[in-house]
């Protein structure tokens, strides 16, 4: 190919180069091409990755429903995996998951985006490089701080001010979901503000030019044509709250209740994989291989998710780059 | 600075003044009622962002003042304790998570950054299966990290390795779990050299990879150690794949073997301490994050620092 280039550049009347000095190297580089698959064995590893989970889930889940049926699975409503009368309504736990999910998205979505339409549309340079970087940074703060947080100082401040709303001290999926939502924000704030500030000026300028307010280019114009990133930054925070076990391990609880109360406890399915896991329960039993299948579940789940996302995220950085 | 150029006679100045007058008077005149929606949301965006902080301000806070009563030399040099928690600490804990970040570290520099090179610099975009690898890693990026203990109980604890419940297995899994934010952040660094660097190399005759090892590599180091930075910090932080791989609460052993005994975890004794009912756990708890916030809030200014000191433009 080098030697193609070479030859187009030097635009010669005949289009030839001297036949007697060729442009390519005179013996092969067997090193360079060693190199090469060096570096792409480190990045099928990536591939490798993806193929191990992928197996390490499912072949503990195939065990699994060889012992319970695809629909005692998916549509009975009574989870008790580890008593010795065992059942497996997986839809309890998927509700935990959602509860806490919903309640984490509710507070994250207002707070996130109105951030990221401060911050890309009203903030003055100097207040944004300060703001942005401390966002950022507090994305780092480690998720079992969050949920100390949520036990040690939410749950008992929020039965103080309403006494009836917990119903069983400390846990609940409201609690839980207030620590997740704090969680998610930077990441709701952070990609929604690219999103936005993606949004070409002349689209601001041709709205003020024909009379527009602020609030109106903010919300009627760099709002709308951002929305593949916003709804991006909204489903990837999703999945992360989905995913997000240390939260609930501390403060949603281990019942799971088929309620999406905020004052109840909940189990989500992450809480269920920790618990388990941690606990003493024989490898090859049915109950070990409901790990995998709730952990297969979860997988499942959050890769859709995952794709959603990625796919919303080119399409705004197609248009706009 | 209209002035500075050619001094405006008193006529013109007036003239200016009263058009710019009349203008002003007729245009910038907003309905009463938009000025005041404007406010309203800029009060309300204002108030938002101001959540934001705070919440996270409230965490650190109130940590500070809950661990408090637990700060002291105990906490990195006494082990977890049943009999006396007062004078309970964190040091197998410690002594752990530092074996853990070791071996993630040794695992996540030479593969990161080689894939990262491998899909920049020699990858063609046109193949399949180098979109495969890249749509793949954006996913990885996003799997919950638990899905991660899965992968390392089924395959590192158990399974094809068989390492039983030791740090390797440990560190293992949390490389996997950090790896595509490396290979993210070093592929970003070296697409921001530019490619006039690279074909000046070529055309003085170096090979591909002379020219990536001199010129590619070192031009995009912040960038690459500004990755390595964010990618270990949330390793350190990460409690919940540990769980699985089995970092255990009470472990008095102080020099883990990598490949042998059991061993424990920051995150993961905290979120133990966190646990107990007893109120002296739970200010343990809180005393043991403030010390990790400590560590990973500078090591990520730090990292973040580092990319924008040393932000090249070309």
């Amino acid at each position: 190919m080098e030697a193609r280039d070479a030859t187009a550049a030097t635009g010669a009347p005949g289009g030839k180069l001297d036949p007697s000095r060729p442009l390519v190297a005179a013996r092969p580089r067997y090193g360079e091409y060693l190199i090469k698959g060096l570096l792409a064995a480190c990045a099928v590893i990536s591939v490798a990755t993806t193929t191990v989970i992928i197996i390490s889930l499912l072949t503990p889940t195939i065990g699994f429903f060889e012992e319970v049926s695809f629909s005692e699975f998916f549509s009975t409503d009574t989870w008790a995996p580890l008593t010795a009368d065992p059942s497996f309504g997986v839809f309890r736990v998927v509700v935990g998951t959602l509860s806490t999910t919903l309640w984490g998205l509710l507070f994250a979505i207002p707070v996130g985006l109105l951030s990221a339409i401060y911050l890309s549309e009203y903030a003055r340079p100097g207040v944004r490089r300060i703001v942005k970087p401390i966002l950022e940074i507090l994305a780092g703060v480690p998720t079992v701080a969050f949920g100390v947080f949520a036990v040690t100082f939410l749950s008992p401040e929020i039965q103080d001010l309403f006494p009836s709303f917990v119903k069983t001290p400390p846990f609940a999926a409201g609690i839980a979901g207030l620590a997740i939502g704090l969680l998610i924000v930077p990441i709701v704030a952070s990609i929604s503000d690219d999103a936005m500030r993606a949004v070409p000026g002349g689209l601001r300028e041709g709205a003020y030019a024909l009379g527009a307010t602020k609030l109106k280019v903010a919300t009627r114009v760099v709002f709308p044509a951002a929305i593949s990133g916003i709804v991006a930054s909204i489903v990837l925070a999703g999945s992360r709250a989905v995913g997000e076990t240390m939260v609930v391990l501390l403060a949603a609880g281990k019942t799971p209740n088929l309620t999406f109360d905020p004052g109840a406890s909940v189990q989500t399915m992450t809480a269920f994989i920790g618990t388990t896991a941690t606990g003493d329960v024989a490898t090859g039993t049915t109950a070990y291989d409901t790990i995998f299948a709730v952990g297969s579940l979860l997988f499942v789940m959050t890769f859709v998710l995952n794709m959603f996302a990625i796919r919303l995220v080119r399409r705004f950085r197609e248009v706009y780059e | 600075m209209a002035r500075d150029r050619d001094p405006m006679s008193e006529r013109t100045r007036l003239a200016t003044a009263g058009a710019r007058a009349a203008v002003l008077k007729n245009l910038s005149r907003q309905p009463g009622r938009d000025v005041w929606t404007g406010r309203i949301f800029l009060i309300v965006l204002l108030i938002a962002i101001g959540i934001a902080l705070l919440g996270l301000a409230a965490l650190i806070i109130q940590s500070a003042i809950k661990g408090q009563p637990a700060f002291s030399m105990d906490l990195f040099t006494e082990g977890p304790s049943r009999v006396n928690p007062e004078s309970a600490g964190f040091r197998p804990a410690i002594i752990g998570s530092l074996y853990l970040i070791g071996g993630v570290i040794l695992l996540i520099v030479p593969l990161g950054v080689g894939a990262a090179i491998y899909l920049e610099e020699y990858a063609n975009r046109e193949r399949w299966w180098n979109r495969l690898i890249e749509l793949n890693i954006q996913n990885l990026a996003a799997v919950p990290s638990i899905i991660y203990g899965i992968l390392g109980l089924a395959f590192f604890v158990r399974g094809p390795f068989d390492l039983g419940f030791v740090v390797a297995a440990g560190s293992l899994t949390l490389a996997l779990l950090v790896l595509p934010t490396v290979i993210l952040a070093a592929r970003e660094a070296i697409r921001a050299v530019p490619p006039s660097i690279r074909e000046g190399s070529l055309a003085l005759g170096a090979t591909q990879w002379q020219t990536i090892r001199r010129q590619v590599l070192p031009a995009s180091i912040p960038g690459i150690a500004t990755g390595v930075i964010l990618a270990v910090s949330r390793a350190l932080g990460e409690a919940a794949p540990l769980l699985l791989v089995g970092a255990a609460t009470f472990v008095t052993a102080d020099q883990p073997n990598p490949f042998e005994g059991g061993y424990s975890a920051m995150p993961v004794q905290i979120f133990n301490y966190a646990l107990d009912p007893q109120e002296e756990f739970r200010t343990l708890a809180a005393a043991g994050v403030v010390v990790m916030l400590v560590v990973l809030l500078a090591m990520n200014s730090f990292a973040i620092w580092l990319r924008n000191r040393y932000e090249q433009q070309w």
